[in-house]
């Protein structure tokens, strides 16, 4: 046993790991803060400004607009997941093959990039080639196939349903493992109380699975206030920037306007609010006991 | 607390006896499976339209024929789909390569040997979990200009295995404790080296822990969209998903509608195979990372 207690052993084999995350990680995080106090440019330069890139974040007009816009995204498409994908978890927790099946179908688009998801419904929700569009004026939903990116509304509700499609299966898996984890016994003893569908739902699988709902919830939030793939791809920004997410302006300042001091500050920002809500939830999941 | 799953008793519920509750349930299953399925057949149809069908005003449910001179389009777009798929590939299989071979020893020690400030080592793996990616970019961006990674297979998969590192090293330092220790006694009896013991014993018990990490790096660099953007500026380095970003922009601005949905199927078929083949696998690796 000897050769395995000493200590330099474990730590030679963490090593590579340990500096991999201290180059690619540690340093660029630091860079990161560096570079938000300069006006350093991909086009050369790079002095000192101080405080000014923040003072200008706070004054910059589109900044504000895509963070509230980011925020807007975050507070419609996370009570459709969460709620949505409860209900198919429900819908399809159960031992039967359909009801397998169709938790299957569900998670399939998990699998498929999120860029490549957006691209398809960007053909599918097309005014002029798209199904979508046909298929609701075939049903007689509507008189003319909807144009979708001419309005920021009207873009932003088109992007949540692609993405709504993408990720539901997400949600549903975690709380179909929730459901299972309960076990039918629980069930079983409530329905000898007499207890209804719905009742049993409220007071029995709710509360069971508070946690699983705020780690999901979490995972949520935070990718949604990252969002870009999916309005670079569909919306661009557009119309008149209303559609930019807080990560699409910092790609747009520090990759096509060049300003990677001014970039850098804006991602600091964006670092600390996703930190902030991060702790906020952690916080919120361990008040409630382990079940 | 451990629930006992009793084995399912079909038919004991009554929210199940009544058959009119059970047709509505089974209804509900086959909308909702129409509704998800729906958006990725018709892309697929759409695939092998013709050209001309495929931007058809107003759109076609069926295609009329069949035709591949959509893919036949994409194969030709540009440097060529090889290009693409080559590119998506070598970053891909560098990812994988990276993620094994940093978190493959580091989980072993965090399991087995003492290292100094596990927990807390353990938790300096973990945080590129709480930095988001998109944040560090523009520093790893000017990093990788200064020192050549930029436009390179290799910087790309350094941003990848970033993102998939702190998974790769939760799955193997779980697969590894799961290993009983009495397997291990023996072999240091033996002499056994650690290195010995790593490879002899514990990662061919780990199998299905490799599999999850292969599979998870080789899903998310082949999907992975912002990092494939910036940091592979040059048409010849482009990934399928920024190749689509072309395909779709077409020429002087018209978009080939055909060209794209083949150009989306090809994006999508890898990992739609990965799913149908491992299903169980890849749902399971899904579950034990996210949990946590």
């Amino acid at each position: 046993m000897k050769p395995l207690k000493q200590r330099w052993v474990g730590l030679a084999y963490v090593a590579p790991a340990l500096l991999f995350v201290a180059a690619f990680v540690v340093y660029p995080l630091v860079r990161l803060v560096m570079m938000s106090t300069t006006n350093s440019s991909l086009l050369g330069g790079e002095t000192f400004v101080g405080w000014n890139n923040y003072l200008k974040a706070f004054h910059d007009e589109t900044f504000w607009q895509a963070l509230v816009f980011t925020f807007k995204y975050t507070l419609y498409i996370t009570p459709i997941l969460m709620i949505g994908g409860f209900l198919l978890a429900l819908l399809t927790a159960g031992p039967t093959s359909l009801a397998r099946l169709t938790r299957a179908v569900v998670f399939l688009p998990v699998v498929i990039g999120l860029g490549s998801s957006s691209f398809l419904w960007v053909g599918l929700l097309d005014e002029q080639v798209g199904l979508v569009g046909r298929l609701l004026h075939d049903l007689g939903i509507v008189a003319h196939p909807p144009v979708w990116f001419v309005d920021a509304q009207r873009g932003l509700w088109a992007v949540i349903l692609s993405v709504v499609w993408k990720v539901i299966g997400f949600g549903t898996i975690l709380f179909v493992a929730g459901i299972q984890r309960i076990g039918e016994d629980i069930r079983e003893a409530a329905l000898i109380d007499g207890a209804g569908y719905w009742q049993r739902v409220r007071y029995i699988t709710l509360p069971l699975m508070v946690r699983t709902l705020l780690l999901t919830t979490l995972i949520s939030v935070v990718g949604s206030l990252l969002a870009f793939d999916q309005f670079y791809i569909m919306t661009a920004g557009g119309p008149r920037s209303e559609t930019f997410t807080s990560v699409y302006w910092i790609y747009q300042n520090s990759f096509i306007y060049f300003k990677q001091g001014y970039g850098a500050a804006l991602s600091v920002v964006l670092l600390a609010i996703v930190l902030v809500i991060s702790i906020g939830q952690i916080l919120a999941t361990r008040r409630v006991p382990e079940s | 607390m451990s629930a006992v799953i009793a084995a399912p008793a079909p038919g004991r519920s009554t929210e199940l006896t009544s058959s009119r509750t059970r047709i509505g349930f089974a209804v509900t299953c086959l909308a909702v499976i129409a509704v998800m399925l729906f958006p990725l057949v018709v892309t697929f149809l759409s695939s092998v339209k013709t050209p001309a069908e495929a931007s058809a005003v107003p759109p076609l449910y069926l295609p009329s024929a069949l035709s591949l001179e959509n893919y036949a389009k994409v194969f030709r777009y540009q440097a060529g789909l090889e290009t693409y798929l080559f590119n998506s590939l070598v970053v891909a299989f560098l990812t994988i390569a990276l993620c094994l071979l940093l978190a493959v020893p580091a989980g072993y020690a965090l399991a087995r040997l003492r290292v100094p400030a596990r927990e807390t080592v353990f938790l300096v793996l973990l945080s590129g979990m709480m930095v988001p990616y998109q944040a560090l970019l523009t520093p790893l961006y000017l990093m990788f200009s200064s020192i050549g990674l930029a436009n390179t297979h290799l910087g790309l998969a350094i941003v990848h295995t970033v993102l998939q590192l702190p998974f790769s090293v939760y799955v193997m330092r779980n697969s590894f404790e799961a290993v009983p220790r009495e397997l291990e006694e023996a072999a240091v009896l033996d002499g056994c080296s650690s290195l010995q013991i790593l490879w002899r014993i514990l990662l061919p018990l780990s199998r299905p822990a490799l599999v999850t990490v292969v599979l998870f790096a080789f899903v998310m660099s082949w999907n992975e969209f912002i990092a494939a953007l910036i940091f592979m500026g040059k048409e010849t380095r482009f990934t399928v998903p920024i190749m689509l970003v072309g395909v779709r922009q077409g020429h002087f601005g018209a978009v080939d509608w055909g060209a794209l949905q083949a150009g989306i199927v090809i994006s999508i078929l890898p990992c739609l195979a990965i799913y149908l083949l491992l299903h169980k696998h890849y749902v399971a690796g899904f579950l034990s990372g996210a949990v946590k």
